[in-house]
């Protein structure tokens, strides 16, 4: 490994050494040589800009475009997308599709002191491809759990990795305390949050009925979308059992920046989970008693 | 029980389940089930048993049975007795060549619909490669009438689908007159809302029903909450042209999408009685395969199959739209570019043999392996095909429900490239709008700020 950066480095200084002489001895070389030595550098930002040739109202245009992070006000060549906004779909494409396959940074997991668990899923592969995986927690955790965790708590919280580590990374720090600090606010008993990597929504059922607790609600991370890869959301359920179903959860989704911003979305949980407990309901449910 | 012995290798499937599972083209959602054959020259051999099997034995053997599913229940239910018994000692091969054949005309295939359990429809497709599936779905042509005429030949529709990640009414608004901009929208102007309340989506009724109203645009509106919220919001005066709700092939999957006969009934005589739109048809369905699995509420049964399952309940309530969303899953049901393009191509077919209104979402998720080019692939093929309608999303990227689907610009293209013209009422409207001239877009168009 020593020998081949050694090298690189001196092939490195040998090519800005002959750019330099180049530019020196030969003037007629001078503006096209450097240039081939050091390649073409460009650095692509992707901007929002109206993009409809002879539009009524460019202006209106830029407004609504500010309001939205859909991509209107593009315009386009006969059918088709313009050369930069197809580019720009294809590089968030692209993007998403490396945020699903990256883990959450330990840093923050011992910061916000979660004690890690992990499903039965043993690779990214199997997460992906076999649901059931991601689904309950591998026997090293449940034993913890079962050990460790406070049971007979009125709420459980979880945060999930989900589709996208970078959501919990970018959320995380701001929705988990405004929602404890929220159901403290309201008397209401929790037990101790836990990160579990690599699980899915129905995951809290499996922990739930390790900690015995009346509401569960998991924090995972959404599949990326081109918009954000940054977005969360929260799966709440009332005393999940055998005969849950589905629209027994009560989903809050698009947590992020550009969505429902972390804190008042911590906020906003707390109170739905008072809401929750107090109904002993959720989900479709609940909506139905409202 | 079936053996056969092909090439010097037997195999066994053990029931008629088994062997419609087997003899479908390979997908991760039956592979993930543990039900997808398990070789090659199995998958063909499961296909041959299929081809000898009579649609007698299929009716006898229903995948699911009568008294346990409610989805069975329908299926059998509003068949067709007498033109069941004149084809029931047909083979699933013999099927594939009636319904391929010259001879064979668009009322004869609307016909035999009427005789033909879900399962059967399943099996034909199962026999039939991609040109067959598009050749049987052009001659198919389901049509259905809510405010505008859906599914003439020559004609394609679309939904625009101006969604916001937190329903601000201005970025609907926004987006809503893009797509009109770019003639997406006769089909349906349908919102997916971030927030279910009664509240929040009798507001984006309201707006999109003002809007339609103000510029007298010939389509319907719809918000895609749950189907129980929108039957609240209609109760308390929201105006709904087209009702919505997700649907599944098994009766413990619609348990958990909170849906059942009774609720559809309900919603279907409430449309009736309170719906803003001339209907008949007044409801819109959403369908995909896998969703079953991923609920864990298969039964063993395979993805293709209970989606045609899924088309033999919902056209008990004679929907406006019935969209295929196979690909919004994941990679667990839909693995790759590959496998979209099979199931969305089954599902046309499927969807129009039961005598649907079909429309496709050729669509991926971030998590798969598939791309913008797989899904301009599906798109294109299905409209050959003749769906009769997609989805419009700004620029391909639902900034809501974080996916991706046919573009404004795909759906002028889509009908640029084919010769296919709006609905009728709607063209009339984007020629006044001076949006489109000669079934072609003009100047003007692609340009939001014209609603001013």
């Amino acid at each position: 490994m020593m020998n081949i950066q050694a090298i690189v480095k001196q092939v490195i200084e040998e090519l800005k050494t002959e750019g330099q002489v180049k530019i020196g001895t030969s003037p007629e070389n001078a503006e096209i040589k450097p240039e081939i030595a050091e390649g073409r550098h460009i650095v692509y930002e992707i901007v929002k800009q109206v993009g409809v040739d002879q539009p009524v109202n460019r202006e209106e245009i830029g407004k609504v475009q500010s309001i939205t992070p859909a991509r209107i006000g593009i315009g386009r060549t006969g059918t088709r997308m313009k050369t930069r906004n197809y580019l720009d779909f294809r590089i968030d494409h692209a993007a998403a599709q490396d945020a699903v396959f990256k883990d959450v940074p330990e840093e923050l997991l011992k910061e916000l002191k979660l004690p890690v668990l992990q499903s039965k899923a043993e690779t990214m592969d199997q997460y992906l491809m076999d649901l059931d995986s991601g689904r309950r927690l591998n026997e090293t955790s449940r034993k913890w759990a079962d050990k460790n965790l406070p049971k007979n708590r009125q709420v459980q919280i979880i945060v999930s990795d989900g589709l996208s580590s970078t959501g919990i990374e970018a959320n995380i720090g701001d929705l988990l305390p405004a929602l404890v600090q929220g159901l403290q606010s309201k008397n209401i008993s929790i037990g101790d949050p836990v990160f579990i990597k690599r699980s899915r929504v129905w995951i809290q059922d499996d922990v739930a009925s390790i900690v015995n607790c009346d509401c569960v609600i998991s924090l995972i991370g959404e599949r990326p979308g081109l918009a954000t890869a940054k977005s969360i959301s929260a799966y709440l359920i009332y005393k999940p059992s055998e005969n849950t179903v589905e629209a027994d959860r009560t989903v809050i989704s698009n947590i992020h920046e550009g969505g429902v911003p972390p804190v008042e979305a911590g906020a906003h949980l707390a109170d739905l989970i008072e809401t929750i407990l107090k109904q002993k309901a959720s989900g479709v449910k609940l909506a139905k008693l409202q | 029980m079936y053996t056969i012995t092909i090439k010097n290798e037997t195999y066994q499937f053990r029931s008629i389940a088994d062997v419609l599972a087997k003899a479908s083209e390979e997908k991760s959602g039956d592979i993930m089930a543990g039900i997808a054959a398990g070789s090659s020259l199995e998958r063909m051999a499961a296909k041959v048993v299929l081809s000898e099997l009579s649609l007698k034995e299929i009716y006898e053997n229903p995948v699911i049975a009568y008294d346990m599913d409610e989805v069975t229940r329908i299926i059998y239910d509003d068949l067709n007795l007498f033109i069941y018994k004149e084809i029931s000692n047909w083979s699933v091969g013999e099927l594939r060549e009636y319904i391929l054949s010259h001879q064979t005309s668009t009322s004869d295939l609307f016909r035999i619909s009427k005789g033909l359990t879900s399962e059967m429809i399943s099996a034909a497709a199962k026999l039939m490669s991609s040109i067959d599936l598009v050749m049987a779905s052009q001659k198919i042509r389901p049509t259905a009438h809510c405010n505008t005429t859906i599914g003439e030949a020559g004609r394609l529709a679309f939904r625009c689908q101006p969604n916001h990640p937190i329903d601000n009414p201005d970025g609907i608004l926004a987006s809503m007159k893009e797509g009109l901009s770019y003639g997406s929208g006769d089909a349906v102007i349908g919102v997916n809302p971030n927030n279910d309340s009664v509240e929040s989506v009798s507001r984006i009724l309201h707006m999109t029903h003002d809007f339609i109203q103000k510029w007298e645009i010939p389509t319907q509106n719809c918000v895609l909450a749950h189907i129980t919220t929108q039957m609240q919001a209609l109760k308390k005066g929201a105006p709904i042209a087209l009702m919505f709700q997700s649907l599944a092939g098994t009766q413990a999957a619609n348990d958990d999408f909170g849906v059942s006969k009774e609720i559809l009934d309900e919603a279907f005589y409430l449309m009736a009685k309170q719906g803003t739109s001339t209907g008949p048809n007044q409801l819109y369905f959403e369908t995909g395969q896998g969703s079953e699995v991923s609920l864990d509420a298969h039964l063993g049964i395979d993805m293709q199959t209970l989606e045609a399952r899924t088309y033999g309940y919902a056209r008990h309530w004679k929907p406006f739209m019935v969209n295929n969303v196979s690909g919004f899953i994941g990679p667990e049901t839909i693995y790759d570019g590959k496998q979209v393009i099979r199931a969305d191509l089954e599902d046309l077919f499927m969807g129009k043999m039961h005598g649907l209104p079909m429309g496709i979402a050729p669509t991926y998720t971030n998590h798969m392996q598939a791309d913008q080019n797989d899904q301009e692939i599906a798109g294109m093929l299905t409209a050959l095909a003749g769906a009769n309608f997609y989805m419009g999303v700004p620029g391909g990227d639902d900034v809501m429900l974080s996916y991706q689907d046919t573009s404004y610009h795909d759906d002028a293209s889509l009908r640029e490239m084919l010769g296919l013209r709006p609905l009728r009422e709607f063209e009339i409207w984007l020629v006044k709008m001076g949006i489109m001239e000669n079934g072609k877009l003009i100047e003007r168009a692609g340009d939001l700020s014209i609603f001013e």
